[in-house]
This record gives C-alpha cells, structure tokens and sequence, in this order.
C-alpha cells in the first residue's frame, strides 16, 4: 500500500518534471535542455519573491510561473531561434545557457539547504494506515490537472490545434499559414511553465537545492528516452514505470541506488526497444 | 559592408598547389606550410622552460594539455564521427581511478600505469558505450550525459574505490620536467596521430557515417563496429587525460566525474573552432589559463564558459581557428558587382 | 537452380500492407525488372531483400542462403547490392574518395576489390578506374569535385559506381534512370548491359518503361503490394491489370 501510494506520487512527480520536455520537443523538435535550469530558477524566484520582496505566496507563485515562461520565450528568441535545425547546437546551446543559469544562483549564494517553499496546506492525510501529507496529494492533483489541462487545450482550442499540426508535420502546417516561430516560442513558454509548476509543486517537500537543476534534467531525460522523446502518452507511462521503479529500489535497497536503477532502465529500453515504449516508427529512423 | 562590392577569397597560390600534395619547391612554400604547426609543437615544447619560473603556471600548463586532449577528444566524436557527446568526464573519470587502481596494486611507476589505464580505461568505456551506439543526435547526448553520473551514483552507493573520499596517495611524478614533457610530446602526438587517422581511408569511412550511415550499411561495412573504433580512439584519448590528472593531482575521486570535464572541453572546441583538432587545441589553450584566472570567483568560472560557448554558438561563429587559416590561407579583396 | 528466391514474402506497416505474399525467383546471369505506379511497394521491396527493413514473414533465399533477419551489410557481403533511389553520397567527400568506403569494406578486399588488387592496390587509383568505367571523364575535374556539388547524373552513376566496387553478385537498382536526360539514359543502357554480360545478375527497378523493356527479358509488375503478373515485356503490358494500375481506370 505504502509503495502503491508513493509510487503513484513519485510517478506523477516525474510526469510533472517530464512533461514540459516532452511538449517542446514534441511540437518543434526543440530539445531544451535548459529544463531542469528553470526548474531551479522557478523555485529561487518564488522564494526571493516571498522572503525578499516580502510578497505573499499566490502572487509571489504566479509571477514566478510567469518568469520561468519568459525565461523559456528569451531562450527561443535569443538563441533557439538562430541555431533551429542544428541539431547539436541546439543541444549545447540550451545546455550551456542552463548550466549558467544554476551555477549563477550557486555564485549569488544559494547554496545548502536553508531554502525552502511553503506548502499549499498544512497536515497529513491517513489513507488506509498510510500517513500522507496532503503536499504530496497535491502534487498527484497537479499531475492530473496539467495533463487534463494539456488534452483539453490541444484537443478543443484553435492554438491547441495548431500546436499539435506544427507537431505532425512542420513544413504542411507552415504552408496553412501556422507560424512555425510562434508556436515554438508558445511552445517553449508552456513547457517553462510546466516546468516551473513542477518546482512550485515539488520543492515545499523538500528544500531548494542547486543541484536539483541537474537531477531534474537528468530524470526529465530518463523518463523521455524510456517513453520515447516526443510521445505524450509513452512519457506518462514511462514516469510510471520509472516512478515506481524508483520508489521500489529505494523501500528496498538504497536511496543511492535510485539513479542507478533509473539509468539501467534507460539502457535496457535502448537496447530492448530503441524508439521507447511508444515511440513511432518515424522516431525509429530519426533515432537509429 | 560596402554597396555594389562584394567580397572575394582567392586562395593563396601556395594553398592551391600544395592541398594533398606534398612536392614542394622552394624552402618559403615549405615554411609557409610548416610555420603554424612548427609554432604549435615548439611553443608547447618551449613552454615549460619559459615558465620555469613561474611554477604556478607550469600547473597551469599541464592543466591546458589535459583539456587540449579532452577537447580534442570531443571534437573527434561530434565533427568527424557525428556523435555529441555530453559526458566527457565519463572518460576522464574511468582514466583516472583506473590510473588509481593500477599504481596502488601494481606499485608501478606512472609511465607504465598511464597507457595501461588510458588503454583499459579505452576498452571500457567502448564496451560502456556500445549498446548507445545506434543512437543518433540527441539521444546520444542525452545517454553520454547520464553516463558520468551513473559512474558517480554507483561508486557511492556500493563504497567502491574509497568510495566518496576517493583513493588517496596515487603515486606522483619524481621528476616535474618528465611530468610536462611527457604529457606535451603525448598531447602532440595523439593531435598529429588523430589528424592522420582522419585522412587514411578508415577516417573516410568514419566521415562516411557522418555524411551518410545508411549508404556505409549498403557498402557492406559494419557501422556499429567502425562507430566502436572512433569511440575508442577518443576515449583513449580522455582515459589518457583522466590518468595523467591522476597522477598529477596524487588522487582518484568523484570529482573527476565532474561537469567541468565535459563542458570546458565543449567550449574550448566550439571557441577553437571544430572540425580540425587543431582548433579544440587552440581553444584549450586559451580558455583554460583564462579559467585559472578566474578560480577566485568559484561557480562563476563554469557561468562564463557557458556564457561564451553559447554566444559563439548564438552568432555562428566559425571558431578562431577557421578564421585564422583563412586568413592565412585566402586573399580578401572588394570586388564590383 | 535460382539465384534469389523469394518466398512469401509480406511487409506491414502498422495496418498498412505494403507488401502481400510476394513470390519471384530470378536465375543467374538475368536482368529482371520490376513496375509499378507510385507507392505500389517496389522499394519496399528491396529494403526487405537487402536488410534495411525487416519482413513481417516469408523469406528471401540468396544462393541457399536466407537473407531474412540478416543486418544490411551482412547482406551486402554476401553479394547483393543495391542503389538508392534518393542518391545518398557523401556530400562533403570528393567523388572519388566517396569510393574509398565501399573499397575499404571487407566485399572489396575478400574478392580482391575490382578486378583484383584491392588488398595492396592504392585504392585511389582504382576509384577513379571505377569512376571511368561508369562514366565520368578521367582526364576532366568531375571525380575530384565536392559528390555534394555534381548534377543528379553524376551522382545516379556514383550510386553505381559504388555498387560496383562491392563486385556484385546481384545488383539491385532502384530506378536509376529516373530524373535522367535522353541522353544520359543513353549512356547508361550500354554500361547495364556490359554489366550484365560480365556475370552480374541485376534487378532494376524503373519507371521508365521503354528503356527497362530494352535490358530487361523479363518484367513482374506490383501493385498495392500484390504481384499482378510476370512475363516477358510484351505481355506485361497487354495484362489489363497493369493497364488498370498504371491508367487508374
């Protein structure tokens, strides 16, 4: 009962971290790995915004969804835009531009584990004989809202449409007159956020640590290449997998073993299934 | 730039007659070919005479060597073989606490633990990586990212090798003059010996892969295997440079799984400029000593690079190294539309 | 006794059928070619012979050998070959140096390169044999400029040039006279024939019907993935079927 339940957290944790990834590289094959940057960066803006700016938390969490949005649009203007294509560029660049965001706020100072986010309630729920607190309720809440909020928005709205046109085929949906510019810059705004409600939701349970950055890059990674990079419905059933993969290892064996196990699962993916759980045969050709 | 001019490059008579063909005439076609390299092997030769007395900087210089070979490494997988890898400290980590392992067992001197290790340390990172090598692009930078971490998480949590003390008392150098030599003569002998790899027909094919992998498979050669060769000549490469950084540091810890062994040396080849080896080294040599000069300020040394790899990339830089040989090698002049 | 049998032989792309049971079998020393409208499964089908994709079933047997589930060039070295039909050079290597690659594989070097002295020859040399043979002028610039800068037939030729300097047992061409002037297909017709007569067993695949049925004896045409028909050029094109296929009426 207890893995069940804490499975299902960490799972949809993962899928929290996850999915900002999976959306920009789904719709503009954008590998933005800046992700676990933001990440880090949301929760150090929340926290300046409450502790320095003395704001209270609701306004103090929206503008630091809004900041990490930006960071994501500044990051397609001044840079994604100019290198689109090269592929290896785009890579090093985002990667570049994310390491120097998280050793920026390593430099100002950040450092140890003094810096913490509040949680939306306080307490700890019982289900079963299982203590919870409700933070870690939330974060399943979260998990599910975002995901609905995603199938709702590409499904039903016109933005949302033309999202998921520019995903299947760029060049047909440019020729219909979708923006490929905007919907990447959309795209990545989105996937910041995301990626900052991630670290809204996640850091109260713990403290803000710099290294997180990497460590949500590299989870966020993990659960892409099990599920196959770009696949929505693969990424949500790798985090399960990986999620209680992970809780599993750590009930049973060590906490240190949890990257261990997770990176075994990616090799083992590669080896056994190359595009991923759901990955196409299109993503086949591009990634063998 | 000027209306109704535009610019032309004329090739350098010399450069025109002497691409791929080595009869030369005179001794000034010979030195203008030879000077810039003579420049590079006497510059590295004489430096450690010049910086006799600063030994400070002697440190340095073996440090500059150390990512010119990382560098050159990187640069070997990403413009010759197609493949970005992210995790350049997996290299330079296996090199290292194989170094560690071999001289505390064996109580041998560094001269014989370093090519063993490099060697071994060769063997396994291929063998490591084998099973990504049908990746391409992203997938393969994001597996060589996880790589040196996985190394990390393992060695902590199974308490391998002094687990995250690291394995103290590696055997040094006796002689500080043998240390830099060897490492330079090292250093320009994999730079001089990758370059020709380039040229003989097994670069061609390695090229091949990167130009077009499905038209090698249909030439009947093995892609993964020739893939497995070019991993191993740069991880050679890199378990030489962990070795050796062992050796010189008197120590094998995680910290050489470290981010800044995989990211200097991207830097250093994106700032160098790509694609000739040349360029990573002269990149090496530039950023690291400006690195050194920053220690003081911490993180903010990582922050800079990344700052200046990402505006090389934004503006689409060609790398010094491009620009330099066309300068040397092409008039300019305006020309009328 | 056949060279190329293949049996059976079916390809699913997900719900997609693109190749249904297919059967064919082709004799040492025959150019065989293959019609069908656009999308009918042609390269489909050659992908499945020579390994670059896998076969939901049947097999393929080379000289008593099954093919199925061997990697391309396993296939390759065995001695079937095959061009693409979107060339595939190497854009950034001279064109004399792209045949350095299939030279250096172990086809060249096992049977001695081409026409012997693979092993210790200078490959150069014979790359630009190879070149000349297919057709580029020796003397001119064309074999040492950039594969990436040469019009679409110098690179149709280096296609084959490549496929030569694996010393074919069976050649497979994928419609390597399409997107050629008259004038080039010309020239190409006598340099298939030669081949052909040097021991070369070839398959082509073309949509230039004309100058296939002027090499090819015998002609199969596929359609959605089934084989309509097989026969001899005259009566391929009386079947109503290809008429159908190649008409839409």
């Amino acid at each position: 009962m207890e893995i069940l339940l804490y499975g299902l957290v960490n799972s949809f944790k993962l899928i929290l971290i996850a999915f900002g990834f999976t959306l920009v590289y789904g719709i503009s094959r954008l590998p933005n790995f800046a992700h676990g940057a933001i990440f880090v960066f949301t929760g150090f803006v929340a926290w300046i915004m409450m502790h320095k700016l003395n704001l209270p938390y609701y306004p103090a969490a929206l503008l630091s969804l809004a900041s990490a949005a930006l960071v994501g649009v500044l990051i397609y203007q001044f840079i994604l835009k100019r290198i689109r294509g090269m592929n290896m560029n785009e890579i090093i660049a985002t990667y570049a531009i994310g390491v120097a965001l998280i050793e920026t706020f390593r430099w100002l100072g950040f450092r140890g584990t003094t810096f913490t986010l509040p949680v939306f309630f306080e307490g700890v729920a019982f289900i079963g004989d299982v203590p919870i607190d409700y933070q870690r309720l939330m974060v399943i809440g979260v998990g599910v809202v975002m995901l609905a909020a995603v199938w709702i928005f590409t499904k039903f709205t016109r933005t949302g449409l033309a999202l998921r046109g520019i995903a299947q085929d760029e060049r047909a949906a440019m020729m219909l007159g979708i923006d490929s510019d905007l919907t990447a810059t959309l795209a990545m705004a989105l996937g910041s956020a995301m990626s900052g409600l991630a670290a809204l939701v996640i850091f109260p349970l713990g403290s803000i640590v710099v290294e997180a950055g990497y460590n949500t890059l590299i989870f966020a990674l993990a659960v892409c290449m099990v599920g196959g990079i770009g696949s929505w419905g693969g990424t949500v059933l790798a985090a399960f997998v990986l999620g209680f993969l992970q809780v599993i290892t750590v009930t049973y064996l060590a906490t240190h073993f949890q990257m261990v196990v997770t990176l075994a699962a990616i090799i083992a993916t590669l080896i056994l299934r190359p595009s991923g759980l759901f990955g196409k045969h299109k993503e086949l050709e591009e990634r063998v | 730039m000027k209306s109704g001019l535009r610019k032309e490059r004329i090739d350098r008579g010399i450069k025109v007659r002497s691409d791929g063909i080595y009869a030369l005439s005179s001794w000034r076609e010979i030195s203008f070919l030879m000077a810039p390299r003579m420049l590079l092997v006497c510059g590295l030769l004489l430096a450690p005479l010049i910086l006799h007395f600063f030994p400070y900087w002697q440190k340095v210089l073996l440090i500059v060597c150390i990512y010119a070979l990382l560098s050159m490494a990187f640069d070997f997988l990403a413009n010759y073989v197609g493949l970005v890898c992210l995790g350049g400290s997996f290299f330079v980590g296996v090199g290292g606490y194989g170094a560690a392992l071999l001289s505390k067992s064996l109580h041998c001197s560094p001269f014989i633990s370093i090519p063993l290790a490099a060697v071994g340390g060769a063997c396994f990172c291929t063998l490591a990586l084998l099973p990504c090598l049908p990746l391409r692009g992203v997938y393969f930078a994001i597996v060589t990212l996880m790589y040196p971490l996985f190394m990390t998480r393992i060695i902590e949590a199974f308490e391998l090798f002094g687990g995250t003390n690291g394995m103290m008392d590696v055997a040094g150098f006796a002689n500080p003059w043998l240390e830099q030599y060897f490492l330079i003569i090292a250093t320009l002998v994999f730079l001089f010996a990758l370059r020709r790899l380039a040229v003989e027909d097994v670069g061609l094919v390695i090229k091949g892969i990167k130009d077009n992998d499905q038209s090698v498979k249909a030439s009947g050669i093995n892609i993964t295997f020739i893939k497995a060769q070019a991993i191993f000549y740069a991880s050679l490469l890199g378990c030489f440079a962990g070795a050796y950084l062992a050796h010189i540091y008197m120590w094998a810890g995680l910290s050489m799984f470290a981010l800044d062994f995989s990211i200097i040396p991207i830097a250093a080849t994106v700032v160098g400029g790509g694609g000739s080896l040349l360029g990573a080294v002269l990149g090496a040599i530039l950023l690291v000593p400006l690195s050194e000069a920053l220690r003081a300020f911490g993180p903010l040394r990582i922050v800079s690079y990344s700052l200046i790899l990402t505006a090389v990339i934004v503006v689409k830089g060609e790398g010094l190294l491009n620009y330099l040989s066309r300068k040397y090698n092409q008039f300019e002049r305006w020309k009328e539309i | 006794m056949a060279m190329l049998e293949v049996k059976n032989l079916s390809k699913k792309f997900g719900g997609v059928t693109a190749l249904n049971d297919i059967n064919f079998s082709l004799t040492e020393g025959e150019i065989l070619g293959v019609i069908g409208p656009n999308g009918s499964g042609k390269t489909t089908l050659i992908n499945c012979i020579t390994g670059f994709i896998k076969a939901t079933s049947g097999k393929v047997v080379f000289n008593g050998r099954n093919l199925c589930g061997l990697k391309p060039h396993k296939i390759v070295n065995l001695g079937v070959c095959r061009t693409f039909q979107i060339m595939r050079p190497y854009s950034s290597l001279p064109a004399y140096k792209n045949l350095i690659i299939p030279l250096y594989g172990p086809r060249a070097r096992k049977t001695g390169g081409w026409r012997g002295g693979g092993r210790h020859g200078d490959r150069n040399i014979i790359a630009l044999d190879l070149l000349e043979e297919v057709g580029f002028e020796r003397e001119s610039k064309v074999p040492y400029k950039l594969a990436g800068t040469l019009p679409t037939g110098y690179l149709k030729r280096l296609e084959l040039a490549r496929c030569l300097a694996l010393n074919p047992e069976l050649l497979i061409c994928d419609e390597v006279f399409s997107g050629l002037s008259m004038s080039e297909i010309a020239s190409m017709v006598p340099l298939i024939e030669k081949l052909n007569k040097s021991g070369v067993t070839i398959i082509m695949i073309e949509h230039r019907l004309k100058e296939l049925f002027k090499v090819a004896k015998r002609v199969m045409a596929i359609s959605y993935g089934d084989k309509i028909i097989e026969g001899t050029p005259a009566e391929v094109m009386a079947n109503e079927k290809v008429k159908e296929a190649y008409l839409g009426a």
